[in-house]
């Protein structure tokens, strides 16, 4: 024990991720299925890889129609996990830490657009927020909104569909979380408010990034909702996985490549995001 | 440590009555704590002493009863506005934010600056001997370290009520004794009330003022640690400060226990408690002659050690645990089921009433 | 869905047929012979364009009662998906497309030879009934203020309508290009669009939600549908039998109820 540094972690406080310990053997009912999960997960990646056509891979690249969609579905996707957090994380809030009637049938509501098929999704959208509408005819007629065939649409239709992941997994990490210490913030004065600020967010702060992760993964992967509610016009409502679906109607290797495209940018972004918070959690 | 009664301020301190209704449970307590006084709620586990707490702090609701602090109605308030400070059993100091920024938390909360709120937090800090410490985070810190922290974040609210529920309980048998040797220090300074919460009578007659005993959601009895010690009132508190308790009917100079009339130094009529030390009861093979005192006969239950002598289980008219040498017991040879003499002496048997 | 289900039987179907296959090689005496090689299969799979989903149903439904004992399958969908799956190896032995161009990838494959043009689709102008934008013809949809869905380009009814309109040379700045025709209509009953071209045999499919205009300039931009009997088809000289009934009089009649024009 050295001297020059004081604080000494107390016996059974070590954090999970210093486990240290002698590495048994891996038990292989765990491992044999692990592999198989994984190769399952990554084979589809290598068949589009293998079938992906190289030698013209940069000019498909260079298409202006290319990189405009790309740049649609990040914008879209990231806007649409923004909304999700300002409107997901307080409504996991509220099924975790209140109590009124119906909440086990609100929680149940939420994972709705889950079962739901996108596409079928996507026309709930246009009933509601449409120009007919019961909402998105009173949005045209007192403001002269209409969300449908925009790019705002397209936020709304991947918001839709990946809430759920956001809500779930920040709901559960609100479970996982001791109340107690909002309850020990109460008590040195701190607002609602400020105790949701200062204490359970921090807390709760890695369950809203996985949540965020998922639904934004989520989000930039979304086809269905988005083209029946938003449509499908380049550059301003056409994503990647639209580009894709329509390039495998005509240029099947085309198509390829588009995935490619959107895999390899949502790979990068999501292992740099990991890194980052890795490093600083 | 004890201050006289009399320096307490009119409508001073905590008054309250509580009572929390509970499906199986009901709480129903009175509290009486001037500022500057320290008062230590004992009772066995799942008596409810706990749920008083958090009945002051506002964490559990009322069902009837109401809490006046300083003369101010405090039930009426939400936990964030009733400033008082509360140390929990595990501390709960925010594992994101490091000492200082715990400490600073409830200043922070009360509207203070950064820099004034860290101030403050910075001399509390230094008052708990842990100014060098304040970057560090919760979880880098050793039990008797958290526990200090914990109390100065409930002190930089300058509370006016201060509770601590079992503050000692989650340290190792070593830090409790220089931690509690310094709560005590820090609870002498602080001018509030202040409500502790203890399974450990020890640590209750060390920190506190005064002792109130609560078993299955009522106060059974209360007063100064000396009181309770030598006057215990429920097989409890008897166990917890280590008499034998009886409950008979005194006429005077006798108190009737069951069939066995004891002789007391006190003087007491109608029902009565008769208390005395295991220490007191002397054991003897045969009927021994000489001084008055209390004499039945006994089986030996059991035989136990105990510290460094050993203590008898008795059954017999009454039962009774005696301490013995372990020398006495070689030379008495003492074994379960044994027929043997019992003897307390009179001066040694406390009366009063029940 | 049902297309993702629709492939694994087919490659279901096509473990079966190698394993049975196996099994009647090393057997060849045998007078029961292998599905692949009789004429009297009991299972036919037809691939069709969705649009052809109503007539085909109902012609398959007339050749079992024809052909006791055989249960005609289909797979509608997308032509170029069909077409893929096909190229991929899918058992089917009847292929019917919404356009010479996607059949051409199958016969370029030497999956099948000598398509036959059986129907014709022709565009129509699909506006919700009570027709708000009041279109009554094409050059309306060049109107800025009216709000129109199209078929993308890449599937035969975008095609389709880029062709019409350079006919009639005018420039329409749609809204949305729509993957598929169904989707195109679906917004024009939703009233979320004003006008939109789909195919005769869609608006005539969608009852009275959606009314159909005819345009002059649709002649320019008519869509043929070939069938071809496949090379591989498993159910061998059945396939060749539907396709027959396809181009009789009688799939005529069919064809024609359902709104196509037949050749």
């Amino acid at each position: 024990m050295t001297t020059a540094t004081p604080p000494v972690s107390a016996p059974g406080r070590t954090s999970g991720r210093e486990r240290g310990g002698v590495p048994g053997r891996l038990p292989w009912p765990l491992v044999i299925p692990a592999l198989i999960g994984l190769a399952f997960l990554v084979l589809p990646l290598a068949g589009l890889l293998v079938r992906a056509p190289w030698s013209t891979l940069p000019q498909r690249l260079a298409e202006p129609q290319v990189l405009q969609a790309l740049r649609l579905s990040l914008v879209t996707a990231t806007v649409a996990t923004a909304v999700c957090l300002l409107l997901g994380v307080p409504l996991a809030w509220l099924l975790a830490r209140t109590a009124f009637p119906g909440r086990r049938l609100i929680r149940a509501l939420v994972t709705v657009p889950l079962v739901l098929p996108p596409v079928v999704g996507g026309v709930a959208l246009l009933l509601v927020l449409g120009r007919r509408g019961l909402i998105g005819s009173w949005l045209e007629a007192a403001f002269g909104l209409s969300l449908p065939f925009t790019t705002a649409g397209v936020v709304v239709a991947e918001a839709f569909v990946a809430m759920p992941f956001l809500v779930i997994s920040v709901e559960g990490a609100l479970r996982a979380a001791d109340a107690r210490f909002e309850e020990a913030a109460a008590t040195l004065g701190a607002s609602r408010w400020t105790v949701f600020r200062r204490v359970t967010l921090p807390m709760i702060a890695p369950g809203v990034a996985a949540g965020a992760v998922l639904c934004w993964a989520r989000a930039l992967g979304e086809f269905g909702a988005t083209i029946t509610f938003a449509g499908n016009f380049p550059g301003t409502t056409q994503t990647m996985p639209l580009a894709v679906y329509l390039a495998l109607e005509t240029e099947p290797e085309a198509a390829v490549v588009l995935s490619l495209v959107l895999l390899s940018v949502s790979v990068v972004i999501l292992a740099g995001l990991r890194e980052r918070w890795v490093s600083r959690i | 440590m004890n201050r006289p009664v009399q320096d307490r301020p009119p409508h001073g301190g905590l008054h309250a009555r509580l009572v929390v209704e509970r499906p199986a449970f009901r709480l129903d307590v009175e509290l009486e704590v001037a500022a500057g006084e320290v008062v230590a709620l004992l009772g066995p586990n799942g008596a409810g002493k706990t749920t008083v707490l958090r009945a002051l702090a506002g964490l559990t609701g009322l069902t009837g009863g109401s809490i006046t602090l300083d003369g101010r109605p405090l039930h009426t308030l939400p936990t964030e506005h009733r400033r008082i400070g509360m140390v929990f059993q595990d501390y709960l100091l925010f594992p994101h934010l490091s000492a200082l920024d715990n400490v600073a938390f409830g200043p922070r909360s009360d509207g203070a600056s950064k820099a004034e709120a860290r101030r403050t937090a910075g001399e509390l800090l230094e008052r708990v001997g842990l100014a060098e410490y304040a970057a560090v985070r919760p979880g880098r810190l050793s039990g008797g370290q958290a526990q200090r922290v914990a109390l100065a974040r409930a002190l930089a609210v300058r509370p006016r009520l201060l509770l601590l529920d079992e503050p000692l309980a989650a340290l190792d048998a070593h830090t409790r004794l220089e931690i509690r040797a310094q709560l005590r220090r820090h609870l002498a300074d602080f001018d509030g009330a202040t409500v502790l919460v203890t399974h450990d009578p020890l640590e209750a007659m060390v920190l506190a003022d005064r002792l109130i005993v609560v078993e299955h959601g009522s106060v059974v009895q209360q007063g100064t640690s000396a009181e309770v010690a030598r006057r215990p009132r429920t097989d409890y508190v008897a166990r917890l400060v280590g008499l034998n308790l009886h409950r008979g009917h005194g006429d005077g100079a006798h108190v009737k226990v069951g069939e066995l009339l004891l002789s007391a130094s006190d003087h007491v009529e109608g029902p009565a408690f008769v208390a005395f030390a295991p220490a007191a009861v002397a054991l003897y093979r045969s009927r021994p002659d000489g001084s008055p005192r209390n004499l039945w006969r006994a089986r030996i239950d059991g035989i136990e050690r105990h510290g460094d002598n050993v203590r008898v289980h008795l059954d017999g008219p009454i039962t009774a645990s005696a301490d013995v040498t372990p020398a006495a017991v070689a030379d008495l040879d003492l074994s379960p089921g044994q027929e043997i003499w019992a003897a307390v002496k009179a001066t040694e048997t406390h009366a009063y009433p029940a | 869905m049902s297309r993702d289900l629709s492939r694994w039987t087919a490659a279901l179907a096509l473990t079966l047929a190698a394993v049975s296959g196996c099994g009647s090689g090393g057997n060849a005496a045998t007078s029961t012979p292998a599905p692949a090689a009789g004429g009297n299969a009991r299972e036919l799979t037809v691939f069709a364009a969705a649009s052809l989903t109503g007539a085909f149903t109902e012609l398959g439904e007339a050749f079992e009662a024809a052909h006791p004992g055989v249960s005609v399958k289909f797979n509608f969908g997308s032509s170029a998906t069909l077409a893929q799956q096909i190229i991929q190896g899918a058992p089917a032995d009847v292929f019917a497309a919404a356009s010479p161009a996607t059949m051409k990838t199958v016969t370029d494959a030497s999956l099948a030879a000598a398509p036959t043009v059986f129907a014709r689709n022709r565009l129509r102008i699909a506006v919700p009934a009570d027709n708000p934008a009041g279109v009554d013809e094409l050059e309306d949809l060049a109107d800025p203020e009216v709000k129109v869905a199209l078929c993308a380009a890449q599937v035969p009814c975008g095609a389709a309508a880029v062709k019409a309109l350079e006919a009639a040379g005018l420039k329409v700045t749609p809204v949305t290009l729509e993957q598929d025709v169904k989707a195109t209509l679906t917004k024009v009953e939703l009233g979320e669009v004003d006008a939109a071209l789909v195919y005769a045999t869609d608006v005539l499919a969608s009852g009275g939600e959606v009314k159909g205009i005819d345009f002059p300039e649709a002649d320019k931009a008519i869509n043929d549908y070939p069938v071809a009997a496949l090379a591989k088809a498993p159910a061998g000289p059945q396939a060749q039998r539907f396709v027959d009934l396809i181009l009789s009089q009688q799939g005529k009649d069919v064809l024609t109820e359902a709104g196509f024009q037949t050749p």
